[in-house]
């Protein structure tokens, strides 16, 4: 069962990515999307026996025997716990919507079937990630959707742009990757096995020993939960190593919702709850990812409210939200930071096939600044996209009925209070602060492409598509002037053309789960122990806790998304002026949010510059003057003054020739008489 | 009385002889070929000189061979030089330099 899960994307993928080109287009993406869809379907049934209890444990199934090197022993085999489960159901589910919704995307590109064998095949890697029984599996999956996500990034590889963000998202991962692998090798060396549960199962008797580290003893499980915490911080873009994951939205969208939104990026959130007994082991380290978690939510909630691009947009919440996954397993609460990640990757993959649609009916514009009027044209977008928002804002009456994000990210905050440490309490109030941008930032996002008027005249994506692509600039410059005549203003003649149903459907089913997984899922992520069965670190003491913290903290989630809603509404419905009137009255506080705090300025600083001189540097003086020098290029020239020498010789005269076998012989002769004796 | 050593400094007079012959020489291939008969004299003069001296009489008998091969070298180198003449229009050393190209 287990098995055609996480296989069949691999051999979809295998087949549309080799055969692609004989088997055409459509059996392609039949045969990769019906894999997806096969998956999920066999994956609910799995979540739903653990939740009725008929599986409890879980169990483990073996592939084969992969590394057996000395003490190195290296099992492959699929594991299903619940934790599992649950990714497993966002996994495949996610993905077999996002190949469906890609019929319509991408209908006109003509890479189709490679585009879909990436899909699959990051599914397959996604998979190997969820199922892993030892870290050595884990990090297979992990590397294996590093790989998809680059090869995605980059599909439109005629586009600089893509390439750059292919390649800064690999290079930014391959940080994270190195604390990872550090944390790895260093699991093994304490405690000599690379097997998840035994690791696990040894873990708490390590706590308080120490280890030397870069010349410094420090306390094992801190150093060890850290290097891996690293790993999740790079393939989750939390703050520092975080500035990949925007300029990732180079890739198609339907990628950006799978990979960047529902799935890869929560691997993180998935490997410390995996991993929550080890990190329960450490204090220190479980307040470092509490920070960092809360950090992150606050940072990418300020960047989100400035962007101006649709899908950037939806990006720094993406970050955010992971930060309040991550915040939430550092004050212990994994089975809420689990349930966020599965609410999430409902709504968040929502917002970005909604967004996409929006983009797709604007003809690839994607600044939001020439959007404005669309509820009426595309209206069925209109009210998914409506739907993720009260998702992700949270919307709901306490204790009643909500959206999926109320339910998870009121549990966040709950727990960040009830948790009762300093850590807590500054993750409590840092995430109410994010969800006050978020409300601000999703709402501005809806009012800014669905009401006011038509802006769409300022954009050039939207001239193209009016006057066509094949006429020359000239004549285009020509036609303009007749049309402006006749379209009503700020249209600039354009129509808006709803998506088709492939990809309606897949944001339609997205849509009820936004609206039903807080509600029905709940109390089994919340309060079931017997669910997740060890699979992570349930704290029924927090859990508990969770139910007596005071009323204002309970309400503050709402207070604080009715504030940002009210925010978002005078500025960009009852007065669009006052949002440039205030940019004007702070431009410092609007430019350094605008220019995502100046991180990619400093990185630039501090990392690409020196790397790009020491390049440089070794390349013209290392390479090009040294080594080649007094390597090749110096060889070369020593046969090429060689070859001239004894060019020379070759006169072809005959006389020159028996002079030189004349000087031989006397050689040879002067040589047996005098010293051959 | 003339001695071994006179017999000797004819033979090698004569050797030097052929040898600037043969590199000196930039005119003319038949001037070549009796540079090499010039060569081959003198070392038919050194055998006979030092077969008389030693009163053996292979050395003598090995010149009769000399004295054939040239002859037949001669005949060759001849006949060579007809047909190189037939083609290139032309038996000057000088424009005997096709290897060089």
């Amino acid at each position: 069962m287990v098995q055609l899960i996480v296989f069949l994307p691999l051999i979809a993928a295998i087949i549309a990515g080799l055969f692609g080109r004989w088997i055409g287009k459509t059996a392609a993406k039949l045969i990769t999307t019906g894999s997806l869809f096969a998956g999920a379907a066999v994956s609910w049934p799995i979540l739903l026996s653990f939740i009725t209890g008929d599986y409890q444990g879980g169990f483990v199934e073996h592939v084969m025997p992969w590394i057996n090197s000395g003490d190195l022993k290296v099992e492959w085999a699929l594991r299903v716990d619940a934790l599992t489960a649950v990714m497993l159901v966002v996994v495949t589910t996610v993905s077999s919507l996002v190949h469906l919704y890609s019929w319509g995307y991408m209908e006109e590109d003509p890479g189709q079937p490679r585009f879909f064998a990436y899909l699959s095949l990051f599914s397959f890697a996604m998979l190997m990630l969820v199922t892993a029984d030892s870290l050595v599996q884990m990090f297979f999956g992990w590397e294996g959707v590093g790989l998809a996500s680059y090869l995605l990034i980059g599909f439109w590889y005629h586009k600089p742009s893509a390439n750059a963000a292919a390649l800064k998202a690999f290079v930014v991962n391959r940080v994270g990757d190195f604390g990872f692998s550090l944390g790895i090798f260093g699991t093994f060396l304490v405690f000599g096995t690379v097997s998840i549960p035994e690791i696990l199962d040894a873990a708490p008797g390590m706590s308080g020993s120490t280890i030397g580290f870069a010349g410094m003893r420090v306390d094992t499980m801190t150093l060890l939960c850290i290097l891996l915490f690293i790993g999740a911080m790079g393939k989750s873009a939390q703050l520092g190593l975080h500035t990949w994951l925007p300029d990732a939205m180079e890739g198609p969208t339907p990628v950006s919702a799978l990979i960047h939104a529902a799935t890869m990026v929560t691997a993180g959130v998935f490997m410390v709850c995996r991993l929550s007994p080890m990190f329960e082991t450490s204090e220190f380290a479980l307040n470092v990812v509490t920070y960092v978690g809360a950090a992150t939510a606050i940072f990418a909630a300020t960047v989100g409210t400035a962007q101006n691009d649709i899908k950037r947009v939806v990006a720094y919440s993406t970050c955010s939200q992971l930060g309040y996954m991550f915040f939430a397993a550092g004050v212990g609460a994994y089975d809420a930071a689990m349930f966020h990640l599965f609410t999430h990757a409902f709504f968040k993959a929502l917002l970005f096939l909604g967004s996409g649609s929006v983009i797709h009916a604007m003809h690839h514009e994607q600044d939001m600044r020439f959007y404005g009027g669309l509820r009426k044209q595309i209206p069925f977008t209109f009210w998914v996209m409506l739907i993720g928002t009260l998702a992700i804002t949270g919307v709901g009456i306490a204790g009643v009925a909500g959206f999926a994000g109320f339910w998870s990210k009121d549990a966040i905050l709950e727990a960040a209070y009830a948790n009762g440490s300093t850590a807590g309490g500054i993750a409590f109030f840092l995430g109410a602060l994010a969800a006050l941008l978020t409300s601000f930032y999703s709402w501005r996002l809806l009012f800014l492409t669905f009401f006011g008027k038509p802006r769409w005249a300022g954009s050039e994506h939207i001239q193209h598509a009016v006057h066509g692509h094949h006429e020359m600039p000239d004549e285009e410059h020509g036609d303009s002037a007749h049309h402006a005549v006749a379209a009503p203003v700020g249209t600039a003649g354009y129509h808006p053309h709803e998506s088709p149903w492939t990809m309606l459907l897949p944001i339609g089913l997205l849509a009820v789960g936004a609206v039903l997984a807080g509600q029905l899922f709940h109390g089994v992520f919340l309060e079931s122990p017997a669910f997740w069965n060890g699979s992570i670190a349930f704290n029924e003491h927090l859990a508990e806790e969770m139910h007596h913290v005071p009323m204002w903290v309970k309400l503050t989630a709402t207070f604080v998304m009715l504030v940002g809603l009210a925010l978002a509404w005078n500025n960009y419905v009852r007065r669009p002026e006052a949002a440039g009137a205030f940019v004007r009255q702070f431009p410092g506080l609007h430019a350094f949010v605008l220019n995502k705090w100046y991180f990619d300025e400093l990185y630039d600083l501090v990392f690409v510059r020196p790397a790009m001189w020491l390049g440089r540097f070794f390349w013209k003086r290392g390479d090009e003057q040294t080594v080649d020098r007094f390597g090749p290029h110096g060889a070369a020239y020593a046969v090429g003054v060689g070859n001239r020498v004894t060019a020379a010789l070759q006169s072809g005269y005959l006389y020159s020739y028996a002079f030189v076998m004349l000087l031989g012989l006397i050689g040879a002769a002067s040589w047996a008489i005098w010293w051959a004796r | 009385m003339i001695s071994l050593n006179h017999y000797l400094t004819v033979a090698a007079i004569l050797f030097v002889l052929g040898v600037l012959g043969i590199f000196i020489n930039r005119r003319n291939v038949i001037l070549m070929l009796m540079a090499i008969e010039l060569i081959l004299l003198a070392v038919n003069i050194n055998l006979v000189a030092f077969s008389a001296y030693l009163g053996d009489v292979t050395g003598q008998i090995m010149a009769m061979f000399v004295l054939t091969v040239a002859a037949a070298e001669a005949a060759i180198g001849l006949a060579i030089l007809v047909i190189f003449f037939r083609r290139r229009g032309s038996i000057a050393v000088d424009d005997a330099n096709r290897m060089h190209d």
